[in-house]
C-alpha cells in the first residue's frame, strides 16, 4: 500500500476509536442517569391499611365523609397527613369508599342529599350513589379505595383509579 | 443526504461561525514532540465534567439541611435505581480528580513546562489544585454522617487557628458555636454554588493560556508541528477512557460508606479526613502545643506559596528531563514524604470504624440495660424530668434525687405514682405524666435500675442508642427477641448480632423479613430511615458477652437461620 493510503487508513482508525470511545462513555453516563431520574423508587412497603372509622356510625345508603390520618411516603420522608373518603354502606357486610377527588380535574365533590347524588362544584359533574357518572364532563366513575372490614372497623387501603365507561 | 448535511453546516457556520471555531480548536498546531505525557490535563477536565454531572443528579434528590441530608442520601443509595452508582461516581471521581490533577502538575513540573512565558498558566493551575481540594473539604460534610460531622469539626478547628484570620474564618464558616445548620448551609453553598463557576472560569482561562502560548515543546524540539486532531485527541481519548473505566469499576465495586447519622454527643468517634488529606493530618501531629499552628497553617501556606512561585524560583533555560536533577529530586522527596506521612497516618489509626460498635472492650453501663430501661431514659429526657429531679444528691431542685429514692419502690407503685403523683405522695406538686402504660413501665424500669454509682454513666447514654431502644420498645420487638437476657426467645438473642450480620442485612430484615426467608413469621416494620438507622445502630452496639442460659444458646443455634 502506498504511504498516502497508509496514512488514510490510520486516520480512519483514529477517528473510529475517538468516536467509539466517546459514544461508549456517553452511553455509560446517560443511561444510568436516565434510569436514576425516571425509574420509580423502590416501594418501601407493599400495602398499608388504615382504620378510617367504625361501621356503627354509618347509615345504610347514606354517604358519609370520613376523615382519617394516614402515612404518606414522600421521597425520603414519611409524613402523616389527613385524608378523606366518601363512604357508603351498601349492606351490613359491604362498604364502598370513594376517593375524595372528582375524576375530571381533581376538585373535591360532595354528597347532595336533596338530589341524592354526588355533585362536583367545579364543572357540575354528578355521580350516582354507586359512583357512576350521571351528568357532566367526568370521564370515568369515581375512584375507589380498597376496603377491608375487620369486625366493626373499616380499613382502607390505597385508592385505585376507576376504569371503564362513565356510566 | 450529504449535500443536505453540508447545507445545514454552512447555514449554521454563516450565522454563528461554529464550524470554523471547532476546526480552529481541533486543528491547532502542536509540537510534534507532544504525546502521551500530555494527556493528564484533558483527563482532569473530563473528570471535572463528570463531577458536575453526577453532582447535579445527586442534588435532584438531596435535601441540603442536616439530618434531612442524611435521610435523602440514604434514599438515593437505597431506594433509587442507579443512586448508588451516582454517589459512587461522585465520591470516587473526587479522589481520581485529585490523583489526575497531581499527575498533571508533576508532569508539567518535571518537564519544566512552567517556564517563561507560561508562568501565569502554572499559577492558574495551582489555584485549580487548591479549588479541587476545597471541593473535597466542603463535600465531606454533605452526607451528614458521623464521619462527615467529626471530620468537619477538625477542619473548622484548624481554620480557627489561622493567625489573625482565625476568628473571621470561623465566623465565615458558621462554626462559632458548633457545627450545625449554618456551617452546613455555607459548605453546601460553597460546594455547589460558588466553587463550580469559579472552577469553570479558571479552566477556560487556563486552556486559553495554553492555546495562547502553544503546548510546551520538549527541549531540543526542532520546531516541527502536527495537528492536535486526530493524533493527540486520540491519545487524550484513550487516556480519558482508561480513567473512566477505573472510575466506573470503583463506583460499582467499592461501596462508599454511609455511617451513622451525625451524632455530636458520640465521644468515642475518631475522625479521619479523606485519604488525600491524611498527610496534612499526620503533619499536624508532629507539632505540639503552641507549635501546632506551624503544622496546620504555616507549612501548608509555605508549600502553596512555593508552588505558586516555582516558575520564578527556577529561571534557567529549558533542559531535558534527564538533566533536571533538582526537579526530579524535589518530586522524589515530595513523593516519599507524602507516602511516609500517609502510611503512618493509616497505620496509627485505631480500628474503630471497622470494629463493630459492640466489640468495645469496656462495656458501658447503658449497654447492659434492658431495651425497656434504656427506652426509659428516652422518656425521662422527653418528659424533661430533669427540670425538677436530679439523679444523684446535690443541687437544689424541687423533686427528690432519684437514684437514692427510687430503689425502694416497686414498678407498680412507680407507675401509679406517675399517673397521679399526689395520690401516692400526698402534697406532691409533681404533674401527672401522660404516657402509655408501656412507656411508664419503661420509665420505671430505668429509674429502678438507678444507683448513685451508675447514674452518671446512664444519663450519658448516647441518643442514637436511647432512641433505638425506644423504637425497639414501641414496636414490641421484645415479644420475640432477647436483648441482655430480657425478652422472649422466639427469635435468637440480638446480643452479638454485629458478628453475624451486616447492618444492611438487618435493615432489610426489619423492612421486609420475607425477602430473607419466605416463611418467617416476623412481620415487616415500616419505620422511618432515622428510626431504622438508630434501631440498627443500637442493636449493633449491644455487647455480645452477656451470659445466656444453655437452653437459650441451644435455641439460638436452632434458630440461627431465621433471625
Amino acid at each position: 500500500m502506498s504511504d498516502e493510503g497508509n496514512k488514510a487508513t490510520r486516520r480512519t482508525f483514529l477517528l473510529m476509536v475517538i468516536y467509539g470511545l466517546w459514544s461508549l462513555m456517553g452511553l455509560a453516563l446517560a443511561l444510568p442517569a436516565a434510569i436514576y431520574l425516571l425509574w420509580p423508587p423502590r416501594p418501601r412497603k407493599e400495602r398499608e391499611w388504615v382504620e378510617a372509622g367504625s361501621l356503627v356510625q354509618l347509615q345504610p345508603k347514606t354517604p358519609e365523609e370520613l376523615v382519617f390520618r394516614r402515612n404518606r411516603v414522600d421521597g425520603w420522608k414519611i409524613s402523616s397527613e389527613k385524608a378523606t373518603a366518601w363512604v357508603v354502606k351498601t349492606s351490613d357486610t359491604e362498604v364502598i369508599a370513594f376517593g375524595p377527588q372528582c375524576p375530571h380535574l381533581g376538585c373535591a365533590y360532595h354528597w347532595d342529599p336533596q338530589n341524592q347524588e354526588f355533585l362536583c362544584p367545579c364543572h357540575a359533574s354528578t355521580f350516582s350513589i354507586d359512583g357512576r357518572v350521571t351528568a357532566g364532563p367526568a370521564p370515568r366513575p369515581l375512584d375507589r379505595y380498597e376496603v377491608k372490614l375487620e369486625g366493626d372497623k373499616l380499613m382502607l387501603g390505597p385508592v385505585h383509579k376507576s376504569e371503564g365507561p362513565p356510566t | 443526504m450529504k449535500a443536505l448535511k453540508q447545507t445545514l453546516i454552512d447555514w449554521v457556520e454563516y450565522r454563528t461561525g461554529l464550524e470554523s471555531a471547532v476546526k480552529n480548536f481541533l486543528y491547532e498546531e502542536i509540537p510534534a514532540s507532544s504525546g502521551w505525557h500530555q494527556v493528564f490535563g484533558s483527563v482532569a477536565v473530563f473528570l471535572f465534567l463528570v463531577q458536575a454531572f453526577t453532582g447535579l443528579l445527586l442534588t435532584f434528590n438531596y435535601a441540603p439541611t442536616p439530618g434531612e441530608a442524611y435521610n435523602s442520601l440514604k434514599y438515593i443509595v437505597t431506594e433509587l435505581t442507579g443512586g448508588r452508582l451516582m454517589r459512587g461516581l461522585h465520591h470516587w471521581g473526587a479522589s481520581m480528580m485529585i490523583v489526575v490533577v497531581v499527575l498533571h502538575m508533576t508532569q508539567v513540573f518535571l518537564f519544566g513546562a512552567y517556564k517563561k512565558p507560561r508562568e501565569a498558566t502554572w499559577m492558574l493551575g495551582v489555584m485549580l489544585l487548591l479549588l479541587t481540594l476545597a471541593y473535597g473539604l466542603t463535600g465531606y460534610l454533605l452526607p451528614w454522617d458521623n464521619r462527615a460531622y467529626w471530620g468537619t469539626v477538625v477542619t473548622t478547628q484548624i481554620a480557627s487557628q489561622a493567625p489573625l484570620l482565625g476568628p473571621y474564618l470561623t465566623r465565615l464558616l458558621g462554626s462559632e458555636g458548633n457545627i450545625g445548620v449554618v456551617t452546613f448551609a455555607r459548605f453546601f453553598a460553597l460546594h455547589v454554588l460558588l466553587l463550580p463557576p469559579i472552577t469553570a472560569f479558571l479552566i477556560v482561562l487556563h486552556i486559553y493560556l495554553v492555546r495562547k502560548h502553544g503546548v510546551a515543546p520538549l527541549p531540543g524540539d526542532a520546531g516541527i508541528t502536527k495537528k492536535f486532531f486526530p493524533e493527540q485527541v486520540f491519545k487524550d481519548t484513550v487516556a480519558i477512557f482508561i480513567a473512566f473505566v477505573i472510575l466506573f469499576v470503583l463506583a460499582v465495586a467499592v461501596k462508599v460508606p454511609l455511617e451513622r447519622l451525625a451524632d455530636p454527643t458520640d465521644t468515642s468517634y475518631i475522625p479521619r479526613p479523606d485519604w488525600y488529606f491524611l498527610f496534612l493530618f499526620q503533619t499536624l501531629k508532629l507539632f505540639r502545643g503552641s507549635a501546632e499552628v506551624v503544622g496546620s497553617i504555616l507549612l501548608p501556606t509555605l508549600a502553596v506559596v512555593a508552588l505558586l512561585l516555582a516558575p520564578f524560583l527556577d529561571r534557567g533555560t529549558a533542559k531535558r528531563l534527564a538533566q533536571r536533577t533538582v526537579a526530579v529530586g524535589i518530586v522524589g522527596l515530595a513523593a516519599i514524604g507524602w507516602t511516609g506521612l500517609t502510611v503512618t497516618a493509616i497505620v496509627t489509626t485505631p480500628k474503630t470504624s471497622t470494629m463493630a460498635e459492640g466489640e468495645q472492650t469496656i462495656i458501658q453501663d447503658w449497654q447492659e440495660l434492658s431495651p425497656e430501661a434504656l427506652a426509659g431514659i428516652g422518656y425521662f429526657r422527653e418528659e424533661q424530668c430533669s427540670t425538677c429531679h436530679n439523679l444523684t444528691e446535690g443541687g437544689s431542685k424541687v423533686g427528690p434525687a432519684l437514684a437514692s429514692t427510687a430503689i425502694r419502690r416497686t414498678p407498680a407503685w412507680m407507675i401509679e405514682h406517675f399517673k397521679s403523683p399526689s395520690q401516692l405522695v400526698p402534697g406532691s406538686s409533681m404533674p401527672p405524666i401522660h404516657l402509655s402504660d408501656a412507656q411508664l413501665a419503661a420509665l420505671s424500669a430505668f429509674l429502678l435500675k438507678l444507683t448513685p454509682k451508675n447514674s452518671k454513666a446512664l444519663e450519658s447514654a448516647p441518643p442514637y442508642a436511647v432512641e433505638g431502644a425506644m423504637t425497639y420498645q414501641a414496636n414490641q420487638c421484645g415479644t420475640c427477641y432477647t436483648v441482655n437476657g430480657e425478652g422472649m426467645k422466639v427469635g435468637p438473642s440480638l446480643n452479638g448480632l454485629f458478628k453475624r450480620r451486616t447492618k444492611e442485612w438487618v435493615e432489610k430484615q426489619i423492612r421486609n423479613p420475607k425477602s430473607h426467608s419466605p416463611d418467617t413469621i416476623m412481620p415487616s416494620y415500616d419505620l422511618s430511615p432515622r428510626e431504622i438507622d438508630q434501631l440498627v445502630s443500637y442493636l449493633f452496639s449491644l455487647p455480645h458477652t452477656k451470659s445466656i442460659s444453655i437452653a437459650g444458646i441451644e435455641m439460638q443455634r436452632y434458630l440461627q437461620g431465621q433471625d
